[in-house]
Formats: structure tokens, C-alpha cells, sequence
């Protein structure tokens, strides 16, 4: 890749008004200082979201995916984090919003499902009324109103009877009907940025394709914009049209779905890959394994942080954090060594 | 069972685990959750049994009765021919011979000890002096990848997961035992440290001629891993048999449902229809006749009325599903007479 054309697609970018954003990270660094050293734990995000797209962050654990997410709702205890870069979310700067601004913010423009919904739902109240309570909090309606709306989205989302779910409480529920019940409190205030933090991982198979395809559903009938973290390449590949996969706090690949699948140019994507492709797990072959673990986020490298556990490693690699290029106009990647191979 | 024509290493007979539920304030519930309700296998002596089914259907349940951590309330286990818990076998003797491995790799190390004095634990309980148990934690710790100078002096809360489920897997070996029980120990491991943790298994397999029993919710590694997988559904046995031939051909609908939930990874093949439809129900209340037959998409009202039995075939594949009985009256089982 030329830097000439990269120029030109970074100008198509930028100058193309109908591709106008509705999420955009620019920059976004997210550091935590309440332990005995700072932890980096997101280091110079940049990613956009258009409207009525869905965008999978994959990465481990420590690979700054959730903080990234929690972050666009500016979750994390103020005192002992600090944040810097810019969060763009239809049109407003989320981290200089007033406390107002921003409890209007939450909820009703962008909503957040959790990986466990008992530990989300708040145990003492039915489900119903924390959805009528979410739904009165933003809206004048009454509560006959509210509850009509709850009954609705409690349809939507397709759990059985659901007049009588309404009034139960969350550990009445199992666990797939509990990940439905928060998705309709989540989509209660008609939100238009759904963000998804493993709302699949603690399900079983057989559940987990169920809500994935019910995600996919409703994200296409309400033109939802979703930020869909996961670990699971599997699940991303089932809902997302773009994928943008993060180690030690940076996005290092980033494209769509196809694009990122089958042409991977960053090693650590296709190490990943590797471990899950169809046939990559074949009976009496050892594992192809990433060596090592993550650096230590407090104290990261100069360089590439998967340095250490590349193959194509080389001493360039180690001075300094490669830049992102552009492979195509919608695939990028930071590696001074994409395009080659490991042998 | 036994597909080799020798006796099994571990045969279990029959096993029954009933909770009983406490009754409210107001004198409700007090039903039985059935989360195991005859369970019937053998494991050979050298492979890998894989067990797999939705949360509730009793797999954790079955190892905890394996090793005897909750009382069975029937059935029977006999481990190497002798049956578990007579005077031929006392359960010390067989909880030496059988380990096991569990998902919490935290909570399953003493956080007061240092991980030699942890894997040292076991072996001492048995009779082995504190030196030479202390050695052995060392030799140990080096077959699982940790270097002893580096980490046996360490506390569990100093390690990452994937050490710390290296240190569990060292301390399952401490009494040189021949069956491990490993249950759901990857799942909680990222992918990459996933993979190298299987690799270890897969080589202290081969170096110690273990024999596991390896129970895990992915159906991929559990392919990977098993020479036979047992699929349970609500406390029973479903279907069992060898992992290529279940894998490449499901018999029993309820496999076939399983094995069509697993992602595709194919962004032009994406997932259109869940196989199945809603959670499983309830072991409380399970089903009449096949418990499966609530979500099943071939059910006939025979299967609501008749319970399926396990049926062996030629090849040493089990499966309990009307449909593979001949003369069932099921509208696909083939005629009576006929082998299935």
C-alpha cells in the first residue's frame, strides 16, 4: 500500500458527508490511578460507528475492550480514572457532559447489556417496574402507559407469557430469560446506540444463538448502532458487520467482518484465528499457541505490545508502537510487519 | 462397553442424585430437583471421555458423585473391578486414584499456602514424608511449564489464571493418579492460554498414561480432546459415542440441536433459525416419556409417553431416541425385526 493512496483514502474518508459518524473515539485513552501504579488501560483508541452498524471489539482478557465500552458511558469512578482523547456520540461530546446532560445521555441515546444480568438487575424490585422506572425517568408518561410499553418490549424480545414475567423477579428467571429481560430494559427509552458487553459468554450454546439472533434481529428492525464486545470470534462473526480486534489497550486490526476473517494482516489476529478456524482443531495435531501472555498494562513496552510473543518480530518492532495503515478503505492495521508472513 | 473387548477402568451403574428442596415460609415448593436420574457409562482404561449438555443437566453433578464429594443415592461405580467404597476398595484408596480439576482455578487453591506447600498438601495426607513431598511438588511443577525457583514460593493471587490452573493440574498429579476428572478447567482461560493449557494435558496424558473424563460446554474442544463424548440431557445419558462418528453423524436430535448451535465462523453462512427454542426446562419437573420431547422438532406423541432406553449398536455408539428403537411406533424408527 502506497502512502499516496493512503492519503487519498484517508480524504474519502473524512470528506464523505453521508458517512458521517454516529459514534466516533478519537484518541481515547483511559488510565486507572487507584492502584499502586497507573494502569493503561486503554491507550489511543480511534473508531467510528455508523448509524445502524454493529461493530465487534474482540480481544482477551485486559485488552481494554469493556473499558473501552464502559468508558462511552463514562462508567468508571471519576476520582481514580483518567480519561483524554474525544468520545463523539450524534452529535454530542460526552466527556464534557454535566451530570444532567449525562444521566439524560444514559439510556436514552445509548444503553448498556452486561454479561450477567443478576448482577445488572437490581434483585429487590420486579423486572417490570425497573423497566417502567427507566422508561418514567425519561419520559412523561404514566405509569399504566409505562407498563404497556414494558409489556411490549417483554413480546419483542420473545419471553414466554410475558404479562406474568412482568412481575417477577430476576432470580425467578433463567438465564436466557434474564438476558432477554435486559435487553427489553436496555431498548426500554428507545435508545440508538446499544452497547453489548458479553451478553453471551455465560449462556449456553443452545441459548447463547438465541439471544445472538435476537441482537440481530432487533438491531436490524430499530436501525440500532451496536458496539458488541466479545472474546468469542465466533459470535462476532454471527452479528457484526465490522470487527476491530484489541491487545494491551490499542486496536490493532480493524475491518469488515469478511475482510478481517479471511484476510487477517495482523499476526496476533491470525494466531487467534488459527486456534478457531474450521478444521484448526483436528484430533492428534498439537495447538498452534500464542507463546507468553500480555505485557504487564502499568508497565508497557515502548514498542508493539505483541512484540514479545510475534514471530515476525523484528528490532523496529520494539522502539516504537507502529502506526495504523491502511490496507484498503475499510481495513487498517498497526504492524510494521502486515503483509509478510511468519516463514 | 468396552469397544476394545477388555473391562472398563471405571464403570458406573445406575447413578441416582436427588435434591430434595426446601419448603417455604408458607409450606410451597419441597419438590425434588433430578439432576442425575440413572446415569450409565464405562471409561476405558487410556482415553478421553468427553461429557457435554446445557447448564442443569447434571454433568457437574455426575463428577462430584464420581468422587464421591456428595453421596449417590443409588447406583453403583466400580473402578478397576473392584467396587468403590467396599472393603476391597476403600474411597481414600480410590480419591488417590482419581483426581480432579475444577473451573475456579482461584477458588480451588488454599490462598494461605504457597503453591509447593498446595501440590505438597495431598501426597503428605498420604504418608509421604514433607521432603520428599516438597520434591515432588518441584518435579511436578516443571512438567507444568512452571519454573519451580520462579514460582514455587509463590501465593495463588500472584499467578494468572493460566498458571494457576497449571498449579491445579500439578496438584491432581501430586498422588500419581490414573483417572483425572476435568471439569470445565479451560473455560474460564483466554483462547491463547486455553490452547497451551490443552497441549499440556494432551502431553501428561501421553507421558503418565492417564485416562480422562473431560467435561466442558465447547462442543469444539471437547472434539478435540475426546475419544468418546456421553451427551446429557436433564440428568440422563442422550447419546454416547465415539467423538468422529458423533461429530461427522449426531444420532440423537438433541446432539444433532447441539452440535447446530456452535457459531459458524462463516460471515456468508451465518446462523438464520436457533435450533432450538427456548431454555432447557426445568429438573424439578422434568418431562414425561423422553425429556427431550418439549423442544424436540421430530417429537411424536409416543415420546411423551414412552421413556427411550440406551441401545448400543454394532459399532459401540449408544443413543437413547425412539427413533433409533425398530418397531417403536415411532413414524422414522424402522420396522421391528429390522436392526437399527
Amino acid at each position: 500500500m502506497s502512502e499516496a493512496s493512503n492519503q487519498v483514502n484517508a480524504v474519502e474518508r473524512a470528506t464523505n458527508p453521508s458517512r458521517e459518524p454516529f459514534v466516533s473515539l478519537q484518541n481515547l485513552e483511559v488510565t486507572f490511578t487507584g492502584g499502586r501504579r497507573p494502569v493503561r488501560a486503554v491507550g489511543g483508541v480511534d473508531l467510528t460507528v455508523q448509524k445502524g452498524e454493529v461493530v465487534a471489539l474482540i480481544g482477551e482478557s485486559g485488552s481494554g475492550k469493556s473499558v473501552t465500552l464502559r468508558t462511552l458511558l463514562r462508567l468508571h469512578p471519576p476520582r481514580k480514572t483518567v480519561v483524554s482523547g474525544r468520545i463523539v456520540v450524534g452529535g454530542q461530546d460526552i466527556l464534557s457532559l454535566s451530570p444532567a446532560a449525562l444521566a439524560d445521555y444514559r439510556g436514552k441515546v445509548a444503553s448498556m447489556i452486561f454479561q450477567e444480568p443478576l448482577l445488572a438487575l437490581d434483585p429487590v424490585y420486579s423486572v417490570g417496574d425497573q423497566i417502567i422506572e427507566s422508561i418514567r425517568r425519561h419520559e412523561s408518561v404514566s405509569a399504566g402507559q409505562a407498563r404497556a410499553r414494558a409489556l411490549e418490549l417483554f413480546e419483542r424480545v420473545r419471553i414466554p407469557s410475558p404479562e406474568r414475567r412482568l412481575d417477577a423477579y430476576p432470580h425467578e428467571m433463567s438465564g436466557g430469560m434474564r438476558q432477554r429481560a435486559m435487553i427489553a430494559l436496555a431498548l426500554a427509552c428507545r435508545p440508538q446506540l446499544l452497547l453489548a458487553d458479553e451478553p453471551t459468554t455465560a449462556l449456553d450454546a443452545t441459548v447463547q444463538i438465541q439471544v445472538l439472533l435476537l441482537l440481530r434481529e432487533l438491531q436490524r428492525e430499530l436501525g440500532l448502532s451496536v458496539i458488541f464486545v466479545t472474546h468469542d470470534i465466533g459470535a462476532a462473526v454471527e452479528v457484526a458487520d465490522r470487527i476491530a480486534v484489541m491487545y494491551a489497550g490499542r486496536i490493532v486490526e480493524e475491518g469488515p467482518v469478511r475482510s478481517v476473517i479471511r484476510q487477517p494482516r495482523h499476526p496476533y489476529t491470525v494466531a487467534l484465528l488459527r486456534g478457531r478456524a474450521q478444521g484448526a482443531m483436528s484430533r492428534g495435531t498439537r495447538l498452534q499457541t500464542i507463546a507468553g501472555a500480555p505485557p504487564d498494562l502499568s508497565a508497557l513496552p515502548p514498542g508493539c505490545s505483541f512484540a514479545e510473543r510475534c514471530a515476525r518480530v523484528t528490532e523496529e518492532c520494539r522502539k516504537a508502537v507502529p502506526p495504523t495503515t491502511w490496507i484498503d478503505v475499510a481495513h487498517r492495521v498497526a504492524c510494521y510487519r502486515a503483509g509478510t508472513t511468519d516463514e | 462397553m468396552s469397544a476394545q473387548g477388555t473391562a472398563p477402568l471405571l464403570r458406573v451403574r445406575d447413578l441416582v442424585k436427588h435434591f430434595p428442596m426446601k419448603k417455604d415460609l408458607f409450606g410451597r415448593g419441597g419438590g425434588v430437583v433430578r439432576a442425575v436420574d440413572g446415569v450409565h457409562f464405562d471409561v476405558n482404561e487410556g482415553e478421553t471421555l468427553g461429557v457435554v449438555g446445557e447448564s442443569g443437566c447434571g454433568k457437574s453433578t455426575t463428577a462430584r458423585l464420581l468422587m464421591h464429594l456428595i453421596e449417590p443415592d443409588a447406583g453403583q461405580i466400580v473402578f478397576d473391578g473392584k467396587v468403590v467404597g467396599s472393603a476391597e476398595l476403600p474411597l481414600k484408596a480410590f480419591r488417590r486414584q482419581v483426581q480432579m480439576v475444577f473451573q475456579d482455578s482461584y477458588a480451588s487453591l488454599n490462598p494461605r499456602l504457597t503453591i509447593e506447600d498446595s501440590i505438597a498438601f495431598a501426597p503428605q495426607v498420604h504418608g509421604v514424608s514433607a521432603r520428599e513431598a516438597i520434591e515432588r511438588a518441584h518435579d511436578l511443577l516443571n512438567r507444568v511449564g512452571l519454573e519451580p525457583r520462579r514460582f514455587a514460593e509463590r501465593y495463588p493471587h500472584e499467578l494468572s489464571g493460566g498458571q494457576r490452573q497449571r498449579v491445579n493440574i500439578a496438584r491432581a498429579l501430586a498422588l500419581q493418579p490414573r483417572v483425572i476428572i476435568l471439569d470445565e478447567a479451560v473455560s474460564a482461560l483466554d483462547k491463547s492460554v486455553e490452547a497451551q493449557v490443552l497441549n499440556l494435558l494432551l502431553d501428561l496424558k501421553e507421558s503418565f498414561g492417564l485416562t480422562y473424563i473431560f467435561i466442558s460446554h465447547d462442543l469444539q474442544v471437547v472434539e478435540y480432546m475426546s475419544d468418546r463424548v456421553m451427551v446429557m440431557y436433564l440428568g440422563q445419558v442422550a447419546e454416547l459415542g465415539h467423538a468422529q462418528s458423533m461429530f461427522a453423524q449426531p444420532k440423537h436430535p438433541y446432539t444433532r440441536a447441539l452440535l447446530g448451535s456452535v457459531p459458524t465462523m462463516d460471515p456468508d453462512r451465518r446462523t438464520e433459525e436457533p435450533p432450538l427454542v427456548g431454555d432447557p426446562p426445568n429438573p424439578i419437573n422434568p418431562p414425561s416419556g423422553c425429556r427431550f420431547h418439549t423442544r424436540c422438532s421430530l417429537a411424536e406423541t409416543l415420546c411423551s409417553q414412552r421413556q427411550p432406553e440406551l441401545v448400543m449398536d454394532a459399532q459401540g455408539d449408544s443413543v437413547a431416541c425412539l427413533i433409533h428403537v425398530a418397531g417403536s411406533g415411532h413414524s422414522r424408527a424402522p420396522a421391528a425385526g429390522v436392526g437399527a
